[in-house]
C-alpha cells in the first residue's frame, strides 16, 4: 500500500481484538474518471482508510467478472468496481456492459454463498474526489460488518482444495 | 460382447467405468455403430461394468499400466469413486476424462451449490412425496450376522477426475459426439499417445459454439429473457438475441451446434472454450454486455429476469469453476 502513514487512521490508536482484523479491498478504477477521481482525492489530502488496493484499468468494461473473482479468490474480502459515470465512458458503452454485468455476478456469487454486499460498485467522476473518498469509507466498514470472506478456509469446510488462481489461464487450445 | 476371441492379437486394452454419471456415456461409445466391429478387432475389453462383468479385483490384478486406454465417465461424488480413479489411473497407460461430468463435474456438481448434507436431507428428510417417520438414512457401516460391512460414503461435494488423479486427454460433451470419439480411439490405436497429465482436450472443437452455429447475428441487444417452455424462437436468428440463455459464447464447440439447430438454445456442455477458465464468468460477461438496458433500474430488472444464474452458467462446470461451490459457513 502506498498511502502515507498520517493518513492512516488504524495505527495512531491501540488496536482493540476485535480489530485485529482490516478488511482488505481491491479496488478496480477506470483510468479516465475513477482513477483521476481517487488521484483528486489524494491530492486535496482527503482522509480515507487505506483498506483498498487500487487496480487501474483502462475502462470499467474492462473488470471481466474474473478479476473480480480472482480477487476474492486471491485474500481480498470486498471488491470495487468504479469507472465513469452512465453516458461519460471514454469508450463509449464501456460502463453499459458493468453496469449489467454487476449486478448478475452479485447473483452468481450470491448462489455459492458469498455476500452480494462484498462486491461494491459505484460510478466516480474524475471531479469526485470526496465521493471516491467517502465510498472508501462507506465500503470498508461494509466489508468489515460482513467479516473476513475466509475463502480458502470456508472451500476446505467442505473438503475441498481451492483451486489454484492459474485455473483462470484457461488450458492450452491442444 | 466386445471381448475378442481368444487367440487373435488384440493389441489395445481398453476399459470405461463409470463414477457419478447417468450411463450416457457408455450408450454414446455404442453409437460409433458399425465402427464399434472395427474397435472389436482392434481391441480386448478388460473392464467395463455397464457391459461386462469384471470386478475391482481384476483391476487390481492386471500390471501397472496393463490397460491401454481407460475412458473414464462421471464426476468424483463418493470414496468409491475415488479409489477406482486411483486405481485405474495405476493400470492405466492413457487416462482419458470421458464426457461433461469427469472433465467438468456435469449435472451432478450442480450439487455442490447445495449444502454437503443437502441432497441427504431433500431424499431421506424433506421430499414431498416421502414417508420416512423414523428417518431413516444410509449409513456407511452397518453390523450383520456376516461381520460388519462398509459402504462408500459420500463426498462433501462433487470433483473432476482431474482433481483426483492425472489426466491425459479430456473428450468434453454431454454425451460426446460419436464421431470424435472414434477419432480419438483411432488417434490412441495408432499410437498418438499423449505426454501424460496434460489433460489435453481432445474430440472437441477449440472456438465457441457461436463459431458453428448456424443462426444469424443482427447485432441486436437483448429486450428481455425468455424461458424455454414459454416461447418459440424464431427460426434462423441468434437465441440469445432472442432472449433464449444460450451458453454458446461460453462453450466450446465440437458438438455441431446440435441443440441450437433443434432450436434449444445451448446448454454448455462442452465446458469453457480454450481461452477463458471459467465458463460461467465468461457468460456473466458475454449476457452483461449484451442487454438492451439503458440505464441501472432496468438493467438490474433484466438480471433479475434470469432463473437461477448460476445454475444456468454453470450448469455442467460447477466443478470445474474458479467458485467450485458453495462456501460452508465456519465453526
Ligand atoms: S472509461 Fe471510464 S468507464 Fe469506460
Amino acid at each position: 500500500m502506498s498511502h502515507d502513514d498520517e493518513y492512516d487512521d488504524r495505527r495512531t490508536e491501540p488496536a482493540p481484538p476485535s480489530r485485529s482484523w482490516e478488511p482488505r479491498i481491491i479496488a478496480f478504477l477506470c483510468y479516465w474518471c475513477s482513477y483521476t477521481g481517487a488521484d483528486n482525492a489524494g491530492t486535496a489530502r482527503m482522509k480515507y482508510p487505506p483498506n483498498a488496493d487500487i487496480v487501474r484499468v483502462m475502462c470499467s468494461g474492462r473488470i471481466d467478472p474474473e478479476l473480480v473473482v480472482a480477487a476474492f479468490a486471491g485474500g481480498a474480502d470486498g471488491v470495487m468496481v468504479c469507472g465513469c459515470h452512465i453516458g461519460d465512458c471514454h469508450y463509449i458503452e464501456g460502463n453499459h456492459k458493468t453496469m449489467a454485468r454487476v449486478p448478475l455476478l452479485r447473483r452468481v456469487l450470491e448462489e455459492f454463498d458469498i455476500e452480494p454486499g462484498r462486491l461494491i460498485h459505484e460510478w466516480v467522476s474524475a471531479a469526485e474526489g470526496d465521493k471516491f473518498a467517502r465510498l472508501v469509507r462507506q465500503a470498508t466498514e461494509q466489508v468489515r460488518a460482513l467479516g473476513p470472506l475466509r475463502w480458502p478456509e470456508r472451500l476446505r469446510a467442505r473438503e475441498v482444495a481451492p483451486r489454484p488462481l492459474e485455473a483462470l489461464g484457461g488450458d492450452q487450445p491442444w | 460382447m466386445v471381448r475378442s476371441t481368444p487367440g487373435r492379437a488384440s493389441p489395445l486394452k481398453v476399459a470405461m467405468y463409470w463414477a457419478s454419471s447417468c450411463g450416457g456415456c457408455d450408450i454414446s461409445l455404442l453409437e460409433i455403430g458399425p465402427r464399434l466391429l472395427q474397435l472389436m478387432d482392434m481391441a480386448d475389453v478388460v473392464f467395463w461394468p455397464c457391459a461386462t462383468d469384471f470386478k475391482y479385483a481384476d483391476v487390481a490384478g492386471y500390471a501397472d499400466g496393463y490397460i491401454d486406454v481407460c475412458l473414464f465417465n462421471g464426476g468424483i461424488r463418493s470414496t468409491e469413486h475415488e479409489e477406482v480413479a486411483r486405481l485405474l489411473r495405476a493400470k492405466s497407460r492413457t487416462l482419458v476424462a470421458y464426457g461433461a461430468c469427469a472433465s467438468e463435474g456435469g449435472i451432478p456438481a450442480l450439487a455442490n451449490l447445495s449444502p454437503p448434507n443437502g441432497l441427504f436431507e431433500t431424499v431421506y428428510g424433506s421430499n414431498p412425496s416421502l414417508h420416512n417417520p423414523s428417518h431413516i438414512v444410509p449409513q456407511t457401516r452397518v453390523a450383520t450376522e456376516f461381520g460388519e460391512l462398509e459402504l462408500p460414503r459420500q463426498l462433501d461435494h462433487v470433483l473432476r477426475l482431474r482433481d483426483v488423479v492425472e489426466v491425459d486427454y479430456v473428450i468434453p460433451g454431454c454425451p460426446p459426439q460419436a464421431d470424435q470419439v472414434w477419432s480419438v480411439i483411432e488417434l490412441v490405436a495408432s499410437g498418438g499417445v499423449p505426454a501424460r497429465n496434460r489433460a489435453l482436450k481432445v474430440g472437441c472443437g477449440h472456438k465457441s459454439v457461436c463459431d458453428e452455429c448456424p443462426r444469424e447475428k443482427r447485432r441486436m441487444k437483448i429486450d428481455s429473457f425468455k424461458r424455454p417452455h414459454l416461447a418459440i424462437p424464431e427460426a434462423g436468428w441468434c437465441l440469445l438475441e432472442q432472449g433464449f440463455v444460450c451458453s454458446g459464447p461460453a462453450t466450446r464447440s465440437g458438438c455441431g451446434a446440435l441443440c441450437i439447430t433443434a432450436g434449444q438454445a445451448c446448454r454448455g456442455c462442452y465446458g469453457p472454450t480454450a481461452g477463458a477458465g471459467d465458463q460461467g464468468l465468461a457468460l456473466v460477461t458475454a449476457i452483461g454486455s449484451n442487454l438492451a438496458a439503458r440505464d441501472e433500474a432496468r438493467a438490474r430488472e433484466q438480471v433479475a429476469e434470469i432463473a437461477d444464474p448460476a445454475g444456468t452458467f454453470y450448469r455442467f462446470s460447477v466443478a470445474g469453476s474458479l467458485l467450485h461451490g458453495r462456501r460452508e459457513p465456519l465453526q
